[in-house]
């Protein structure tokens, strides 16, 4: 073994440790509100067709991008409270705060709407901070954070308008939505508090149901801690000719890009016929890690990231 | 030869505007559903200035046809430094813009590594380490300790340096060429 990967695999173990110790944590939390814990293929047919997530192939299948599309079967064969901790794989996300492989909390419930998901996930991440021993306050790249409930709550609407300028739920600019969340909105949040950011634009529900009462936006939220994207829920569609609809436009968008081969999952949406209104949510466990951690880069909590592999 | 940003890298080298750039730093950004943003650090191989700039996911690059090749300095000749390849034996002259503060540490035989763009040397990165001669020194005064880098020689190239007292002229030493500073004394004067 060379000198330099000895060093620098003692000089995280201790990350490792907490690491193993949080998820221990999520385990617990979630056996104890009476959540399965399941474990769904990685080695899939076909992955929910989003434009701006590509899958690795594995011959004419692919790898996981994430478990939603069969913990959605199991909740539409009448699983009610579920959760998995699994390993997914995106194509090109790599840097300090990615990898191509990693590993991905899901956990839903049923009659449950996007809010209780981010109040399953304020009770989750106190939870391990009790466990952890840690006050409810978090060190984090020299901010400290207080965790206690309820987290702060914005929406998109409000954020963007007063920040960035613009309204993106009257009219959305893709591109221009991204660059200025992450380069003006996220960094704009108190850096001593998380931040739930609520009612994404219509056209970005992605797998969420439209607002009843605001058709101009998503029942999604994403909880954001220390500037780092933790987790996104959803009031889940679960409307079947809608969310054909919605697939179809991202197949096509996909197709154009020639980035892959994506196509319809017919046994999902067979099953989403029988899929009643629910609540789900994920979570990126090696940020989550990172955030107890201290640590500031993916590498310093995965122990053979792609460059180590 | 054009490549996806994706595949772009630290030390990745792009052409833009007929201009190489080494790819300082590469930072990733992405919303989770949203497109991939990739904010590049690039430094001018010609005039290393640099300058940052964002790339979307699915935009192209232009990479830098270049190579390494081991070159020797030889000698130089008015505003121009001659090399030699020592693989294939070709010389090259190259000017005093790109060569820069490095001459202080070129003597005949030194071998750097060349950066080739359209088989043109455009930049040239000195080894870590360098041994030189001194060929002057001034007496020390009283109160220098042994270990201090205390007093200032010339060397054979011309570069001045801090060094602890015991050196003396005619000495070669060991200079790390990264951060300018003496390393260790490696011959004492016969």
């Amino acid at each position: 073994m060379a000198d330099d990967e000895r060093s620098r695999l003692l000089g995280i173990k201790s990350n490792l440790e907490h690491r193993a110790k949080i998820f221990e944590l999520t385990r617990a939390f979630f056996c104890g509100n009476g959540f399965l814990e399941l474990d769904t293929p990685v080695r899939v047919p076909s992955v929910a067709p989003e434009s701006e997530i590509v899958p690795f192939s594995s011959e004419d299948w692919f790898l996981s991008t994430s478990p939603e599309l069969y913990m959605k079967r199991l909740l539409a064969a009448g699983y009610d409270k579920i959760f998995q901790i699994s390993h997914c794989f995106r194509k090109g996300e790599q840097g300090r705060y990615h990898n191509p492989e990693f590993t991905l909390l899901e956990w839903y419930r049923i009659g449950a709407d996007y809010m209780q998901m981010v109040s399953d996930t304020e009770q989750l991440v106190l939870a391990i901070a009790a466990g952890l021993q840690t006050t409810p306050l978090i060190h984090y790249k020299n901010q400290t954070i207080d965790i206690s409930t309820p987290w702060p709550r914005l929406t998109v609407h409000d954020v963007f308008v007063n920040v960035a300028g613009w309204d993106p739920v009257a009219e959305l600019e893709p591109s221009r939505f991204d660059v200025d969340l992450v380069t003006r909105v996220v960094p704009s949040f108190v850096s001593d508090r998380p931040t739930v950011l609520l009612d994404y634009p219509a056209a970005l529900a992605s797998l969420a149901r439209i607002k009843p009462d605001n058709p101009g936006v998503a029942e999604r939220a994403e909880v954001f801690i220390g500037g780092l994207e933790l987790a996104n829920a959803y009031s889940e569609l679960n409307d079947v000719q809608e969310q054909k609809q919605r697939f179809v436009a991202e197949i096509e968008k996909i197709w154009q890009k020639e980035s892959y081969k994506a196509s319809l999952s017919v046994k999902f949406l067979e099953a989403m016929v029988h899929l009643p209104a629910c609540g789900g949510i994920a979570l990126g466990m090696d940020r989550l890690v990172m955030l107890f951690c201290d640590a500031g880069s993916m590498a310093e909590v995965i122990p053979f990231t792609v460059d180590e592999a | 030869m054009a490549t996806d940003i994706e595949n772009v890298r630290k030390n990745s080298k792009l052409l833009i505007n007929k201009t190489p750039f080494n790819v300082d730093d590469v930072e990733f950004m992405k919303p989770g559903k949203g497109r991939a943003i990739y904010r590049l650090r690039l430094r001018n191989l010609f005039d290393n200035s640099t300058v940052d700039s964002t790339y979307h996911s699915g935009e192209k690059v232009e990479l830098a046809d270049v190579t390494s090749n081991e070159i020797q300095y030889l000698y130089s000749e008015g505003d121009h430094y001659v090399f030699m390849d020592i693989v294939s034996f070709e010389q090259y002259f190259i000017s005093d813009k790109i060569v820069g503060d490095k001459k202080n540490y070129l003597k005949d035989g030194t071998i750097v590594t060349g950066l080739m763009m359209d088989k043109r040397p455009i930049d040239i990165t000195l080894p870590n380490f360098v041994e030189l001669k001194v060929v002057e020194s001034a007496v020390s005064s009283k109160t220098d300790t042994i270990t201090a880098q205390n007093k200032s020689v010339v060397m054979e190239t011309g570069l001045n340096i801090g060094v602890p007292s015991f050196i003396k002229e005619g000495d070669t030493i060991k200079i790390d060429t990264r951060t300018g500073v003496y390393v260790e004394r490696i011959t004492a004067k016969k």
